[in-house]
């Protein structure tokens, strides 16, 4: 059921200005950041701090002959130089990944990638550190790369991992998911079949901050106090636990203002561990921080999916099934940071919002000599990739069929009354309303009118084009039972604690990296306690500090830490009604709630507000049987299924017919993440992920020579938006709450950049329709679509 | 970015720095320090490659304090620019915007207004990237370097100035003093760049500048192309507009000319193709808006 | 060698070697981390600083070619406890999320209202168009200009009136 709910502010609290519950809030965290108060990795300094840099490999696929160091450990300032070889000694050379394969700490044996981590260095200061790189002499015997992908299971084709044992090729897995036979038997049956490959080109999250750590291993009581930029600190206390041995409950892990995750920040990357290894080594704390190149050159990519597309449909538009199969680029080792039994993540909701008779589709991962990862970038597990494919093609079924891009939508929907709907690849899509958020982005759009503008400016020969996507997002995993990162179950905990005068403290195991975790999660408890959100503080990021949990990525830290929080705070309330009774010398079933206190039924005027309770929890009150002297509570939420958030996106842009040039003229997103928490959060949100889908559409690309160098290893050339390229976002939203989250939030933090490609790309494709361009690949930057005009369009690698 | 060795980095090497106090004594460090030592003025194209060890100067001669090297000075027939003037600065004059359209054209999109604020005329001209923009605007003006050496001044035409990629007629113990500009009336010019995103070095850009006799025909004109290769500018394409009432069917002639002569290469920015026809695209919309500047232009 | 600056109105005087770029000169000498490194190559912007009242890339001019001159940072921003009202205006308008880049948007916000204190939208943009927000999508950093121009420091009764005027946020609902 779709309702429109505006959390307007409770003047109950006191402050008209300001809600006590959910509704539009400043950020708690902003005046330390205005202030430039904020702690991120690079301002840590500890005590006697040495400081780590990576000797890099300068090609993509070499036999490592030999390192000498024995001018870089000459240096007066240099302490270590460690190699694969010392990591060898240690048992620490190869590191297990976040999908069941290894990762080289540093290049023992060949170098699989350029960028790949061959020695690291550990010197009083930062400019020493890097000099030093320079006295390292390290002799390579070149191997041929294998940089297509669709070049990686020739027969004869150089193996990557030739590591693994048995290994003969460089096949990482194949995985398919739908009914072949049926889907067959549906498209052959159809009275339009179209066929693309579209590809998704590997693109970087890059956020701001660049990656790092500060180890310092405490020799004596044998604690490693590991400062992360991470994403999961949890999952990364056992992983290290794990792989180096150091009892769990010795390691502390501790993420400080994070600046930029996007996924990029999800992994364990060598820079980590060796980190921790300088320190050990050294006896003093170690501070390893990359600098850009080595962010865009190493850390986890993402995208690079090549994927031909099938969409079958009747001649008047009803569409029938979907196919895809897919080669998946996953780089020299496989690093994708997802849950275990998912090899291609969340693709498989390709089947997008439509209520399809059959899909298939089949995934083959390869190695090639790039750089690890794949899964980041605001990505949702791939439900990025996935949408891409079905908006594409069913653009590309609309132009086929003659049919406007949105009625063709229209008329497919997963209607209101199906949900829960169960799609055609094992999803349980929780709740939708699509037609109104279709239409809501049309009427802000002004469709009809501009249709109308941009058939007045074919005539005059001007470029102009109206794209249009819909999406369905599947986010916020667990349930555990179906979702693990190696082996941890994706559920997360919440404590919390209300003081005796009733300020509280709320404990989470997700991670902000900006997304505003301190306000929100206030915000939840504020809501479910009746307290004003600035008196409860959200702690989160440091293990020693937080319950256990899977972390922030794949939108999941309202979906599931949400959840966690609403349900600690009912926890609480429940125990409160206790506590109250026994001070209203009542029964807890005689007393009623209204936000923030228990009162005696038919006597408003006898009640105890929270902070009263708190205080009598602590005082002297004679609690009831088995009601200990707190008002706290923990628990662990297991999401009993994913949430579906959705949304309608129309684009409008203008291409110079002379340069090729893309200018985003406007652009209309309306988005339905459930109930709404902070709309001011939630804004801001769809705008960043806007923004990344214009870069991806437009700009961004991570693209390789044929010897496997990194073209785009810089600023120089890993282009991002500026605040030119991207418009005023028009922004708009319907509420489809979820029934089974606590609050029916769904999450946001992905869905434009979700939504927002395949709707740009829609728009420069209607743009060229003059030009009989039926599809292009991103980038679409000036060359490419001017190489599309002459008919010439051709996939990215 | 990756350098020679593999390592990358965000740190220069050791160097040692002098700040000069006038022109005559950064032209004596320079002396004194020898072949490895360099200018830096704005320092936002040594800077970078220095950092990433592809320059390793031993020493560095600071020349921001040299306010004699800053100005935007009309005089005469000319329009004298010193050659530590800031982007900015060149964006933001009126003389500049008034007599020379194509200078703000340009610094329009050279870089972002940040680095603007730093980098200057000169350390432009003497990067001389194949890339840079404001390279094509003075072989467009034909402009006249001054050049200041040990042995006093010279005056090189912008066409002797550039050498090559990144060489100059600049040696190493000279110093760029002034760029000047010949001020002529009845004239217009115009740059147009074309680029993957704002601040981006040219995909390729063009710059045209035209002066009219009084009754409209085209006395004086000059074509310069930006990041295809091609030497100072474009005399044949010239030939065509010389004499000639400007006109659609010479700007396209001009053009097509323009793209033959230029020698684009095919990069992570386009195809040799598309250069070109960005050379002939761009060579017909800057002709256009020079020519209608000048018509509008004051007699001068 | 030894430099000398004055940093948000302090002298500050230190030994350093040639090579130290301003932005480390800043973080690690004089320890204010307000101010962010984000790249190489001058491309992000994130570093900016104000060098006698104007933006720079802190990451592209050595601490030795400041010696001398006026540096102004983040923490520089608020004066005497009372925050600059871009800083106000970045909080009030959710110009940021992360706060990575937001001290150079904040520097740069400044310097613009102190040349044209009532810029339009365009020249807003224009202005931050060297720097790189991840997260914002910008649109709410130039709210947030906007709303430090419309609450200029001496107008600050007049401001908060202003500031009780609905959001900008021009959400639309079903």
């Amino acid at each position: 059921m779709t309702t429109v709910q505006e959390h307007a502010p409770n003047p109950a609290a006191g402050d008209p200005g300001r809600p006590i519950g959910f509704g539009r809030l400043q950020r708690k965290e902003d005046p330390r950041f205005v202030r430039g108060k904020g702690n991120y990795l690079d301002d840590i300094v500890l005590p006697g701090m040495l400081h780590g840099a990576i000797l890099r490999a300068p090609v993509a696929h070499a036999r490592l002959v030999s390192i000498d160091t024995t001018e870089a450990l000459a240096h007066p300032k240099v302490l270590a130089v460690i190699t694969g070889k010392d990591l060898q000694a240690l048992n620490l050379a190869w590191a297990p990944t976040l999908s069941a394969d290894v990762q080289a700490v540093l290049v023992t044996d060949k170098v699989r990638f350029q960028g790949q981590e061959v020695a690291f260095v550990v010197a009083e200061d930062r400019y020493a550190a890097r000099d030093a790189l320079e006295l390292i002499d390290v002799e390579y015997d070149m191997l041929p790369p294998v940089i297509d992908a669709r070049r990686a299971l020739d027969p004869g084709a150089p193996v990557i991992r030739d590591d693994i044992e048995g290994r003969t090729d460089n096949r990482i897995f194949d995985w398919e998911i739908g009914d072949a036979a049926e889907t067959e038997a549906v498209f052959a049956a159809a009275d339009v079949v179209v066929a693309q490959e579209v590809v998704y080109p590997r693109v970087h999250p890059a956020p701001m901050e660049t990656c790092g750590a500060v180890a310092d291993f405490d020799p004596v009581d044998g604690r490693l106090t590991l400062y992360e930029t991470t994403q999961a600190p949890h999952a990364h206390r056992t992983l290290y636990a794990i792989v180096a041995g150091i009892p769990e409950h010795k390691i502390r892990i501790a993420s400080p203002d994070i600046g930029g995750g996007f996924g990029n920040k999800v992994g364990i990357y060598p820079g980590y561990v060796l980190a921790v290894v300088g320190s050990i080594v050294t006896g003093k704390p170690v501070k390893w921080v990359e600098d850009r190149s080595e962010n865009l050159m190493s850390t986890s990519f993402a995208r690079d999916y090549i994927m031909q597309g099938e969409i079958a449909a009747t001649k008047d538009g009803k569409i029938l099934a979907v196919r895809t199969s897919v080669l998946a680029d996953h780089g020299a080792f496989n690093a994708t940071a997802q849950p275990t039994k998912t090899p291609a993540g969340f693709f498989s909701i390709f089947t997008g919002s439509y209520d399809l008779k059959a899909a298939y589709c089949k995934v083959t991962g390869v190695y090639t000599n790039k750089a690890p990862g794949g899964v980041a970038y605001a990505c949702s597990f791939r439900v990025t990739e996935a949408v891409y494919l079905v908006e594409r093609m069913v653009d590309i079924l609309a132009r086929k069929l003659e049919m406007d891009p949105a009625e063709l939508r229209l008329k497919n929907f997963i209607k209101p009354e199906q949900f829960p709907y169960a799609n055609k690849t094992g999803w349980v899509y929780d709740s939708g309303n699509y037609e109104p958020a279709m239409r809501l982005s049309m009427k802000m759009a002004g469709y009809e009118d501009l249709r109308r503008e941009q058939l007045e400016k074919r005539e005059r020969g001007e470029l102009m084009g109206i794209g249009v996507s819909f999406f369905t997002e599947t986010v916020g995993a667990g349930p555990r039972k179906h979702f693990d990162i190696v082996g941890l179950g994706m559920a997360d905990g919440a404590e919390l604690r209300v003081h005796p005068t009733g300020k509280a403290v709320v404990r989470i195991s997700v991670q902000s990296q900006g997304q505003g975790h301190e306000t929100t999660f206030a915000q939840i408890v504020a809501e479910e306690l009746g307290i004003p959100p600035e008196s409860i503080d959200v702690v989160h990021g440091d293990t020693d500090q937080t319950p256990f949990g899977l972390g922030t990525y794949g939108s999941r830290s309202t979906p599931v830490s949400g959840g966690a929080v609403a349900l600690v705070a009912r926890k609480v309330r429940d125990k409160a009604r206790f506590i109250a009774a026994a001070m209203l010398e009542t029964r807890p079933e005689d007393l009623e709630w209204e936000k923030g206190r228990w009162f005696v039924k038919g006597d408003p005027s006898a009640g105890k507000t929270i902070a009263e309770i708190a205080f009598g929890a602590h005082g002297t009150v004679a609690l009831p049987e088995g009601i200990d002297g707190n008002l706290d509570a923990e628990v662990t939420y297991d999401p009993p299924n994913l949430t579906f958030p959705f949304g309608a996106y129309i684009c409008v842009v203008d291409v110079d017919a002379g340069t090729g040039h893309v200018k985003v003229r406007r652009f209309i997103a309306v988005d339905d993440c459930g109930t709404r928490i902070n709309p001011m959060i939630i804004e801001g949100q769809v705008h960043g992920g806007l923004t990344d889908g214009v870069g991806m559409a437009l700009m961004e690309i991570i693209a390789f020579d044929e010897e496997g160098n990194c073209l785009s290893g810089s600023f120089m050339d890993y282009l991002i938006p500026t605040a030119m390229e991207v418009p005023d976002w028009e922004t708009g939203f319907t509420v489809t709450p979820s029934p089974h989250h606590p609050i029916g939030a769904k999450g946001i933090g992905e869905s434009a950049t979700v939504g927002s490609p395949p709707a740009i790309v829609n728009a420069i494709v209607d743009a060229l329709m003059p030009y009989g361009v039926t599809h292009m690949d991103m980038p679409c930057t000036p060359a490419r679509v001017w190489e599309a005009m002459q008919g010439r369009a051709r996939p990215p690698v | 970015m990756s350098g020679p060795k593999g390592w990358t980095m965000q740190i220069p090497a050791p160097f040692d720095y002098e700040r000069a106090s006038d022109v005559a004594n950064a032209l004596t460090l320079l002396e004194r320090h020898g072949p490895e030592s360099r200018i830096i003025a704005g320092g936002h194209s040594l800077l970078p490659m220095m950092k990433l060890r592809l320059a390793r100067p031993e020493w560095l001669i600071d020349i921001n304090d040299l306010a004699e090297l800053e100005f935007i000075r009309r005089e005469g027939d000319q329009l004298r620019v010193g050659a530590l003037t800031r982007h900015t600065a060149l964006l933001e004059s009126a003389d500049v915007a008034e007599l020379f359209p194509i200078i703000r054209d340009a610094e329009q999109v050279i870089a972002d207004p940040v680095v603007r604020n730093r980098g200057t005329i000169g350390g432009s001209l003497c990067q001389a990237d194949p890339a840079e923009d404001l390279s094509t605007v003075c072989d467009v003006l034909r402009a006249q370097a001054v050049i200041r050496g040990p042995d006093g001044e010279r005056i090189v035409a912008m066409s002797d100035f550039h050498r090559g990629p990144y060489e100059t007629a600049v040696a190493q113990n000279e110093l760029l003093y002034e760029v000047r500009f010949t001020i002529r009336p009845r004239s217009g010019s115009a740059y147009e760049k074309v680029e993957r995103r704002v601040g981006d070095w040219a995909v390729v850009a063009a710059g045209a500048a035209v002066g009219l006799s009084a009754d409209g025909t085209v006395e004086e004109t000059a074509i310069g192309l930006t990041a295809v290769g091609l030497d100072g500018t474009v005399p044949e394409a010239e030939a065509v507009l010389r004499g000639q009432q400007p006109r659609e069917d010479l700007f396209v002639e001009a053009a097509r000319i323009a793209a033959a002569a230029c020698h684009p290469v095919d990069d992570q920015r386009g195809p040799v193709d598309y250069k070109r026809h960005l050379a002939d695209e761009l060579t017909r919309r800057v002709l256009r808006r020079a020519c209608a500047r000048a018509a509008g232009a004051k007699e001068g | 060698m030894q430099v000398s600056m004055t940093v948000n109105g302090d002298k500050v005087t230190r030994e350093i070697e040639p090579r130290v770029l301003l932005v480390h000169f800043i973080r690690e000498n004089l320890g204010l981390t307000g101010t962010h490194w984000g790249c190489d190559t001058s491309n992000c912007g994130t570093c900016v600083v104000l060098m006698d009242g104007q933006p720079v890339k802190s990451c592209t001019v050595l601490a030795a070619m400041a010696d001398g001159h006026d540096i102004r940072t983040v923490e520089g921003l608020a004066v005497g406890g009372t925050l600059d009202p871009v800083q106000q205006g970045f909080m009030e308008e959710h110009g940021l999320q992360c706060g990575f880049c937001t001290p150079g948007m904040m520097l740069t916000a400044r310097a613009l209202l102190d040349r044209n204190p009532h810029p339009d939208d365009a020249e807003i943009r224009q202005a931050i168009s060297g720097q790189i927000c991840r997260c914002t999508g910008y649109a709410t950093i130039v709210r947030s200009v906007q709303w430090a121009a419309a609450h200029p420091l001496g107008a600050q009764a007049e401001g908060d009136a202003a500031g009780a005027e609905e959001s900008t946020s021009e959400e639309v609902t079903a």
